[in-house]
Formats: C-alpha cells, structure tokens, sequence
C-alpha cells in the first residue's frame, strides 16, 4: 500500500483525540516549525511544490510568501481555512476532518506561524454537523492542551451556499455579508479578510503541511508527480462498485482509480463517461481512461483535476438529461451578480429542457453553445465558468446523443434513462423573476 | 438582558469584527422560534447585532439553511446531485412523497415533516444521500424510507 501523508493512521487509531494523535508523533511538526523562521517555514512548503487541492492547484508556498510580514502590511494578518467543500462529487475534505482534525488544525497552525499570524478561521459548511462537533471539540482540546499557543481559532458554520467555496465570497460571507464574490484584485494575500492580508488555502492542502515537515521536502517530493508532489484524496461516487474516499499519489491514472480500488463500473454495465474533477469540469468519454490524475496531466486532456472528485458515469444514463441536471445546480447556486451567470444558467436550463423533452430545434442546440461561450470568462468568479464547461463539454462530446433528441423529437432513451425525471431543489420553487428564452 | 442577547454579544466578541457573528445569530435565532425565522426573529437579530434589519434579511433570504418559512418538527432533505441521481434518488424521493402523501418543498399537514431536496450533501460516495434533521443517513435505499418515516412518526 502506497505511503499515506494526510489521512495517515486513521485506520488504526481514534485520531480525533489529542492523545493518540500525540502517540503517532502528532504536532511533532508544530513544535520543530516554532523553533523556525517563519521563512524557513514557507520555503519548505515552497520546496515541496505543494499545490492547492481546492480545485486551482496554485502553490502554497507562493500564496505564503505574498502575504506581507508585519513590518509591511497595516494590521493583522488571518489565516482562512476553505471547508466549504461543496463542489459536486468532493465529500474528502469532510473525511479529514472526520478522522483527523488535529492534522488538520497541526496545519494551520504550521500556516499561522509561517505569516506570524494569531488568528485562524475555519469556514466550514453549514450541513456538514458531525464534522463540526468532531472538529470543534479538537480545537477546544488542543487550546486546553495548550498547543495553540498564543494563536486563537475559530470554527466558523456556513449556511448552506455552493458559492462560497469560492474564496472571495467565502471572504464576504465570513465577514456578515452575502457571500458573493468580489472583483480582484487585490487578492486576499494583499487585501483578502477584513481587508487585511489573508492566506486562504483548502482544508486538504493544509491538512498535507504537517507531512512535508516531519517527512522533510525529498521523500515527500518522492510521492506523485514531479509537477504536484505528494498525495491527494481521490473522492470516487457515481456508478462504481466500492465508491469511496481513496489517498494515492498524485498522477494515479482514472483506469486504477475506478478499477483496482473502485472494482470497477458498478452491475457490469459499460463505461459511458467519467468526470474527472468534481462535476464543474469538462467530461471525459470512455477511452480517455489512461490520464493521470495530476493538475498538469488532466489539463492536458482537456479537462481539469479540480478537487479530485470522480464520478462515473454508466451507459444508462441520457447525457441531455444530466446536463439539465448539472445545469439546475449552477443556476440554483449562482449568487446573482454577474449577468451572464444569472440569466445565462436559466437559459440553459430551459433550452436544454426543450431539447430533452423532443421539442427542440437545430437552432436550440446551436443556441446552447452560444450562451455558453457568452458566460465564459465574463463573470467575476469561475461559477459561470462552471456551469458551462459541464453542460459545453457534454454537447462536444456527446454530440450525436444531443442531435438525436432532436432529430426523433423525443429523447432517444424512451423513458429508461437511469436519471429520469430526477428532480432538483429549484424545481420546488422559485424566489426570483426567472428570465425566460425568447421564442 | 435577554439569553438571547447575551448569546449574541458573546458570539460577536469572539471576531475581530462583531458583524462575523451575524450568521450565527440567524442559527441561533431560528433555533429559538422553532426551526425558522419569522419576521419578528430578524429584527431581534437585527438589534441584538446592531445591525440594520435589510442587511440581516439579505443575509438571510441568501443562504439555504435558513428557513424563511415554517417547518415541520422534522425536516428530511433528500440529495439529487448528479452522484446521488446516478444511483436512484429519484426513487428515494418518489417513496418519501408516498409515505408522507406531500410533494418535495410542502410539510405534512399535521406539520410533523417537511420534505425537501437540497444540492450535493457532500456525501457521494454513500449516495442516495438523506439527511433527517441536521443528521446524515448514508445510504438510504427507496426501501429504507418507510422505516424512516415511521421512525419519524412515532418520535
């Protein structure tokens, strides 16, 4: 079995408690990082090329250093926490927190000595109450213990909101507003949190800190791929026989993925389609089984690794029909902000329930592409963006599938689509105007 | 000075800007007047957070977890994200309308369960997710329902 560096020792011990996570070494990194410089600090992290696992894959090391020292920035500096995983497919980051809270809180204290801050913040979301309770009572160990120091965290509950995984938002919200995001820059290491320096990193990445500490930068740098070193949580759902949480190195390909460790393509049905990176990122079909799944390599074949969740896709299920699905999300989600976004995800939504219910023309299908490419990159945050790189993607892909809903005028599935009929939270009632297609 | 209130100065004190505290005010408040918050709950949050009742709604009226209507004693919220629908949770849904005899979004007429449907949980690979009252049920099968509900009824 491949080395562990985030959820090491789970499987042996209950490492929610202070004690066993001191009896495998626990908070051993802390106290060697404390009897660093804070410079020293990030330039380990910076030599482990530790890359975000929220979804962007941006270094850590390089968000650390641009966080200005204390002789240089006008107040205090915060370090955020992103547990607000909500992206479709991702239940990784609740596992951490789960199973081991300390690594995770060892982490960001590791975070708060390497910018000289005193304050942590963890937003966690709303729903996720287990792992609040679980992580709550760590924190409250851990400052009993003393191991917090002279630095306070907080665990701070969300309220139910895709966007503000989003750091900006997350930002807003944090600070008693709605959680839209805001234009950048500046970006949160200038001006992110009360408008002061922030470092902002997902619950992953920080929970892998502690790791490259006590393992040193080489043998981490032993584990995964040259350009994103290290392990990742692989979140594996959909239609595979052992769905799950899986820690591997980073470039393991999808075939290991959904075959060795997930057994395979659940009630021996074909593989239609995989998603790569959570249901934000473009699909891939099924002979593009042989990508690695590191940023780099997945980006290379069209789509992105995003936050490392998988969703497996078999041949019963209509690809227009998840694409209306898909879509009902990201209009259900997007804050209302930006135009494109807001009024964009409804017409997609309604052309691509047209196409779906066989009364769509040529020109509908043409017209989803178009509203696609007028979301993309014009909104202030990558929500628009998401919500057409699913949907666009299914078209190129699945073309022929699209076409011959409107060829037959009736979707070509006859009613034994595996997703049929399945309805979403914005189906129940609508708050707002909704823009309607012009006929 | 109320429970309430106090609750809220010490949930303000703990952030460097007090105004932080205005979501977990809204928690707390919905908590006290029985699962939701009725207009006369965002103006307690309001001036317990000094702030102006039209932010404090706007905070409200954005974030899903807060319920700006009245709910059942329990609330069952059923995930139909894509891994979730992957794996039947139209059936799910389908055996809660039935048991219940209410569609997703309405409370049962003795206002003992409110049904709904929420985006991904966070739980895909133990879908179909429910989730019963703030708790996660992992998986729950169409045949699991009418055990839930009965649960629910004799509770």
């Amino acid at each position: 079995m491949a080395e562990l560096t985030v959820l090491t020792g789970a499987d042996e011990r209950d490492l929610t408690r202070l004690d066993e996570y001191r009896a495998i070494g626990g908070y051993g990194a802390l106290e060697r990082v404390r009897g660093m410089t804070p410079a020293d600090v990030i330039e380990q992290i910076s030599d482990a090329s530790l890359r975000g696992r929220g979804g962007a894959g941006f270094p850590m090391g390089r968000k650390l250093s641009l966080v200005p020292g204390p002789g240089k920035r006008p107040g205090p500096a915060y370090v955020v926490a992103n547990a607000d995983e909500s992206e479709p497919g991702a239940f990784k980051d609740r596992e951490i927190m789960r199973l081991v809270p300390h690594r995770f809180i060892e982490g960001c204290l590791i975070a708060a000595h390497a910018i000289q801050s005193t304050n942590v913040f963890i937003y966690i979301r709303g729903e996720y109450l287990a792992e609040y309770l679980v992580l709550d009572a760590a924190v409250e160990e851990a400052r009993a213990a003393g191991v917090l120091g002279d630095v306070d965290v907080l665990v701070h509950r969300g309220a139910g909101a895709y966007i503000c995984g989003e750091e900006s938002a997350l930002l807003e919200s944090l600070e008693g507003s709605r959680g839209q995001p805001r234009p950048r820059p500046p970006f949160p290491p200038v001006a992110g949190l009360y408008m002061q320096p922030t470092l902002i990193n997902n619950v992953q990445t920080i929970a892998s800190v502690p790791a490259i500490i006590e393992m040193g930068v080489d043998r981490y740098k032993e584990l995964g791929v040259e350009s994103a070193p290290g392990t990742v949580v692989y979140s594996l759902s959909g239609n595979v026989n052992r769905p799950g949480n899986y820690e591997l190195p980073l470039g393991t390909t999808l075939r290991e993925l959904i075959f060795e460790h997930g057994h395979g393509v659940a009630d021996g049905r074909a593989l239609k389609a995989v998603i790569p990176g959570g249901s934000s990122v473009p699909i891939f079909t099924h002979d593009q089984l042989d990508v690695q799944l590191d940023f780099d390599a997945v980006q290379a074949a069209g789509s992105y690794l995003g936050s490392a969740a998988v969703i497996v896709v078999d041949d019963r299920a209509c690809m227009v029909q998840l694409a209306v699905r898909a879509e009902k999300f990201y209009m259900h989600e997007s804050c209302g902000k930006c135009t494109p976004c807001r009024e964009g995800t409804r017409w997609l939504v309604q052309l691509l329930e047209k196409i779906e219910a066989g009364e769509g023309t040529q020109a509908d299908l043409e017209l989803v592409v178009e509203v696609c490419d007028r979301i993309e990159g014009k909104s202030l945050c990558a929500l628009g963006d998401f919500a057409v790189w699913c949907v666009g993607s299914y078209v190129e892909k699945f073309r022929d599938e699209f076409q011959a809903h409107i060829d037959l005028g009736r979707c070509p599935f006859g009613g034994e689509s595996s997703i049929e009929d399945v309805p979403a939270p914005s189906d129940q009632h609508t708050h707002t105007a909704m823009a309607e297609v012009p006929a | 000075m109320s429970d309430f209130v106090a609750e809220v100065q010490r949930l303000r004190a703990r952030y460097p800007q007090g105004r932080s505290a205005v979501m977990g005010a809204l928690r707390l408040a919905q908590e006290r007047h029985g699962g939701w918050l009725p207009p006369e709950a965002l103006r307690e949050v309001a001036d317990a957070m000094e702030l102006t009742p039209a932010h404090v709604q706007a905070v409200a009226t954005f974030y899903d977890m807060y319920n700006l209507e009245p709910v059942g004693r329990h609330i069952v919220e059923v995930c139909t994200n894509l891994s979730c629908a992957l794996v039947g949770a139209k059936q799910v849904v389908d055996a809660f309308e039935e048991q219940l005899g209410i569609p997703p979004g309405e409370t049962s007429d003795d206002g003992e369960v409110t049904l709904r449907l929420v985006e991904c949980a966070g739980g895909c690979g133990y879908a179909p997710v429910v989730i019963v009252d703030g708790r996660y049920r992992e998986p729950t099968k169409a045949e699991d329902v009418p055990g839930i509900v009965e649960e629910l009824r004799g509770g």
